[in-house]
């Protein structure tokens, strides 16, 4: 039976920190901060009123979803469930647990799903915590960003890393034995010593994976637009916080597996792996993308086109269920139905960004054609300027390799 | 149609400086006598090519002939010759003129007289033609009629004080203006009997009717069936129609006589054989002597023009083949560069021509296009005596062969307001001139006389001197001659390999600032890549500027989002695409926008 990789996407957060481009939107009001003793404000269950019936609508509408389009994946168990966001910790536990259910109810959800929710610090109680454990989440990823309350402030993140701490301890405490803590690299006012310090923090805590990403500038952010206020680290700077996040991890037993992500043995996140490996995977929610069986589509962003279409899918069951509508308006989906060439193209480029790399035999299995055959030259010139190595069948990024990923992966496009 | 009486026959022309409202007199002229309404009126009928309207410029003349009924009760037959506005083709404004018996001055009635209108004032004036003013734009706040008549009558010395004040659009005065035409431009002279004797002023290229030879009339007539030749090049041909110019079209007649102006047809293939100033006659009986004045056009400037798709190679030679068959003053050859491919070593009568080219080819042809620095022809003197003309730097011989070599200097008239006198001396100065003379033409304005190298001023001269003077100058040249130069060759080096299609001639005094500049700017302009680029700048052999190009040490993408792919892909799509607009000069690739920085090495 074939595996589904489910996505949950909650737009909705205290605030937009400086630097963030995805989906989410704010629904806390400023006046809605209580005390919270370390930070002298919570945000816990604290969406303002004004947004409380937008978000409970919202709400609804991904229930309605998950449940309307059941029936085009019957055939699927799932192996992976991950709420992300935005903050979806900041979701009343209620909702959660009807989303969840939701899924559950529509669904074959796999006993051991691996079921992970993002959370930030300053959004959780204890109850909260122990909430999800009961609602089925197995997985926290926590978005600390780093252990330095100065950086924190500085890119706009609204907690401080004792609050964090507190969070940490309480969710090990109420019985969460598998955490990822998000770092980021090269933000403004950043030192290399400032960011080991994060690093020795946080691996102390020994969460079971990290995800440790370089700061990027987009353009459509605050930050960007603000850039000449801050200054960030230089490139070669950068690139030293990358190697040493590399080798102090390695030295707590910690490995890379992907451009960004290290795990201890036996952790990796089986969700994010899905994307990399191009297994089949189905996005929920607002803006949400999916991939089945070699198509790609992505609900769309607009509010109200999302509602029409979660109306329309309460009367797609007849004429050719949800699949049949997103097909009928193949653009407002950006739907791509992915070519042989054009799945080769993705196989290497998300392949490669593993440190595992890709292999020849999978290529063979999946596309009944060698790699050699098709890739050989390219393969063959960057192994040459020392950005690739083979191993047997496999092939995989340098060290090297990794700093010019973009690179390296835009010579695996056709012409 | 019942034979035209001479005397009846008006040929002239409008001469004005650049905005003074030319074509917008032109217009309301065609308006007026009835031919077109105004609703079938497209602004500025005589300015047809799109590109002209753009710019608001004449590139190619337009002629128009009209029916006149002026208040003497008789009916007149107007010819209006529209000439090109501008210095790249002044040789075509000549012959415009020599078609014509008249003109009409329009002078700017707040800005008065400007270079342009002095210098085609002028050049109507060497062709006999008889002159009167009107005085445009009256209805302008700044207008000041009466300075401008006294202006016109001191610098130009001619009557000015009944110059009609017209506001050509706002339709005022017009009326005036077509009397004035029948009162003060004389009729045609010759005789219908004499030998054909006629001067080709314009020629266009119809795909169905072959060239069409626009010709004034000077002596006898053709009719369809006549022989002619054409006295210069030497071509022949059976005339297979003949006729005069509608408003936007040609319409045929039985015969062009002495003083007529219109067209004819003779199935000739290329307007090479049609020469702009060249004389038609009658083969079996032909004229004593052509009309005088007839010189061959020569290219001022060159450049290398290359398909920025080399697979677009073979369409960049039917397009410029099919531009040939209309413009006859641009030239072409095949060349082929290391750098850049096959492509084409084009000259044009100047920056304003190259660029109406470039334009039309890119905009006509669909053809995207890398275009070197243009430069001017230089000669090259040899120590074995031999002379070269050289139109690509890439050709220069070895310096071991080379006596001397002389450069193109043009003599310029910039007239300005006294103010900015010293900011636009300061800049012929820097770019090499040499000063003769300031005249004042009023107590606030100047003529200010300086010769200056070609090349210094094919490049943004006009563009400087309008942000010197704020606007205020305007500018006139014509060659002068050649004269010794201390020329070298600054070569660009990349990676250590030279790249001939960035290679120019420069003044050797000029030559370090300008490889400097060069330099940084190519160091803007090329990407980083795996590896350290050096960008060298050289003389001679000699490394003169270096800029380095940092070896790329990151470019990898931290996070690849929540499945959405879609942006990952558009970014490593993205930089493929950029790859293929890169031209690869040994292992370094160059953006073609890189070709063209020369160009913008003033730029602040």
């Amino acid at each position: 039976m074939d595996e589904l990789s489910i996505y949950l996407h909650i737009p909705f957060c205290v605030r937009k920190c400086l630097y963030c481009d995805f989906l989410s939107f704010p629904v806390c009001g400023d006046g809605n901060t209580a005390e919270n003793k370390h930070t002298g404000k919570s945000y816990v269950n604290l969406i303002s009123p004004q947004k409380a019936a937008w978000v409970e609508s919202y709400v609804n509408l991904i229930r309605d979803e998950i449940i309307r389009t059941a029936p085009e994946y019957k055939k699927y168990r799932v192996i992976s469930v991950f709420v992300g966001g935005g903050t979806p910790s900041l979701l009343p536990t209620g909702a959660m647990r009807a989303i969840l259910d939701a899924v559950r109810s529509g669904y074959r959800l796999e006993e051991d799903a691996e079921i992970t929710l993002e959370m930030n610090p300053d959004t959780v109680t204890e109850e909260k915590l122990r909430e999800y454990i009961t609602c089925g989440i197995n997985r926290l990823s926590i978005g600390l960003q780093s252990a330095d309350d100065a950086e924190l402030a500085r890119i706009g993140r609204i907690h401080d890393y004792g609050t964090f701490a507190q969070a940490y301890e309480t969710a090990r405490r109420v019985g969460f034995a598998n955490i990822n803590i998000d770092l980021m690299a090269a933000l403004p006012g950043q030192t290399i010593a400032a960011y080991g310090r994060t690093l020795r923090r946080v691996a102390a805590l020994a969460p079971e994976h990290i995800s440790a990403y370089s700061l990027t500038l987009e353009e459509s952010t605050p930050l960007y637009e603000r850039r000449r206020e801050f200054s960030f680290p230089p490139e070669e700077e950068e690139r030293e916080m990358y190697a040493l996040t590399g080798t102090y991890l390695a030295s707590c037993g910690y490995h890379r597996y992907e451009i960004s992500n290290y795990a201890r043995d036996g952790f990796e996140c089986r969700h994010n792996k899905v994307y990399w490996r191009r297994g089949n995977y189905v996005g929920f929610g607002l803006g949400a993308s999916s991939m089945t069986e070699n198509v790609r589509w992505k609900n769309p962003t607009d509010g109200e086109r999302y509602r029409n279409y979660v109306d329309a899918l309460a009367r797609a069951a007849e004429a050719g269920g949800s699949a049949g509508l997103r097909e009928k308006n193949a653009e407002e989906f950006a739907l791509q139905r992915l070519s042989v060439p054009e799945q080769m193209e993705e196989f290497m480029f998300l392949g490669l960004r593993m440190m595992r790399g890709v292999s020849g035999r999978t290529f063979r299995r999946v596309f009944g054609a060698d790699m050699e055959e098709t890739y050989g030259a390219v393969i063959g010139k960057l192994c040459g300027q020392g950005l690739l190595e083979r191993d047997g069948e496999r092939v995989r990024l340098t060290e090297r390799g990794i700093d010019l990923s973009n690179y390296v992966m835009a010579q695996f496009l056709f012409d | 149609m019942a034979a035209i009486d001479q005397s009846k026959i008006r040929n002239f022309c409008i001469v004005a400086h650049i905005d003074h409202g030319k074509s917008t007199l032109a217009d309301r002229i065609i308006e007026k006598t009835g031919l077109l309404t105004s609703r079938e009126m497209q602004a500025q009928v005589l300015d047809n090519m799109e590109l002209e309207r753009e710019r608001g410029i004449t590139i190619k003349a337009q002629t128009v002939r009209i029916v006149y009924n002026a208040k003497d009760g008789n009916e007149y037959i107007f010819n209006l010759i529209d000439t090109p506005g501008h210095v790249d083709f002044n040789y075509e404004v000549s012959r415009a003129l020599a078609a014509c018996d008249g003109a009409i001055l329009v002078v700017d009635a707040a800005q008065g007289i400007e270079a342009q209108t002095l210098a085609n004032v002028y050049l109507a004036l060497d062709h006999d033609l008889d002159v009167f003013p009107v005085i445009n734009k009256i209805d302008l706040p700044s207008a000041d009629p009466e300075r401008v008549k006294n202006e016109i009558e001191d610098v130009i010395g001619i009557e000015a004080q009944d110059a009609p004040l017209i506001s050509a659009k706002n339709g005022v005065g017009i009326d005036e203006v077509l009397e004035a035409v029948v009162k003060k431009i004389p009729a045609p002279g010759g005789s219908p009997d004499n030998p054909l004797q006629a001067l080709i002023f314009d020629s266009v290229y119809d795909s169905y009717k072959g060239v069409i030879v626009f010709c004034r009339i000077m002596e006898g007539r053709v009719s369809k069936g006549c022989e002619i030749k054409m006295m210069a090049t030497g071509a022949t041909a059976e005339v297979v129609e003949v006729g005069y110019f509608g408003p936007g079209q040609f319409i045929p007649c039985e015969e062009l006589a002495a003083g007529m102006v219109g067209y004819l047809t003779a199935s000739i293939k290329n307007v090479k054989d049609t020469a702009v100033g060249d004389t038609v006659t009658d083969l079996n009986r032909p004229c004593a002597a052509p009309l005088p004045g007839y010189k061959k056009v020569n290219s001022m400037v060159y450049c290398g023009m290359y398909p920025a798709d080399g697979a677009k190679y073979p369409d960049l030679r039917d397009a410029l083949e099919k531009l040939k068959l209309n413009d006859a003053s641009l030239n072409y050859e095949p060349e082929t560069s290391i750098a850049l491919g096959f492509g084409f070593r084009c000259g044009f009568l100047g920056l304003l021509h190259l660029e109406i080219i470039q334009e039309r080819l890119e905009r006509e042809y669909n053809l995207d296009l890398v275009t070197t620095a243009p430069g001017v022809i230089y000669r090259v003197h040899k120590t074995d005596g031999e002379m070269i003309e050289l139109t690509n730097p890439s050709n220069l011989p070895d310096l071991s062969q080379i006596a001397y070599m002389e450069e193109p200097i043009v003599s310029a008239e910039i007239m300005v307001t006294t103010e900015f006198i010293g900011p636009i001396m300061q800049l012929c100065q820097e770019r090499r001139g040499r000063y003769i003379s300031t005249e004042y033409i009023e107590a606030s304005r100047a003529l200010i006389k300086y010769e200056l190298p070609l090349n210094e001023i094919i490049y943004d001269f006009f563009d400087a001197l309008k942000s010197r003077s704020r606007g205020y100058a305007s500018f006139d040249y014509e060659m002068k001659g050649y004269e010794e130069s201390k020329l070298v060759k600054l070569d660009i080096l990349i990676n250590h390999e030279e790249v001939d299609a960035l290679s120019f001639i420069v003044h050797a005094d000029s030559a370090y600032e300008r490889g400097r500049k060069m330099c940084e700017k190519l160091k803007e302009e090329i990407p980083r890549h795996l590896f350290e680029i050096p960008i060298q700048a050289a003389v001679g052999g000699k490394i003169i500027a270096r800029e380095t190009v940092k070896a790329m040490r990151k470019d990898v993408l931290a996070k690849c989002y929540g499945g959405d792919i879609t942006r990952k892909k558009k970014l490593l799509e993205k930089q493929k695409e950029g790859k293929k607009r890169m031209r690869q000069i040994g292992s370094v690739e160059i953006p073609q926008s890189a070709f063209m920085s020369v160009l913008k090495l003033d730029d602040k």
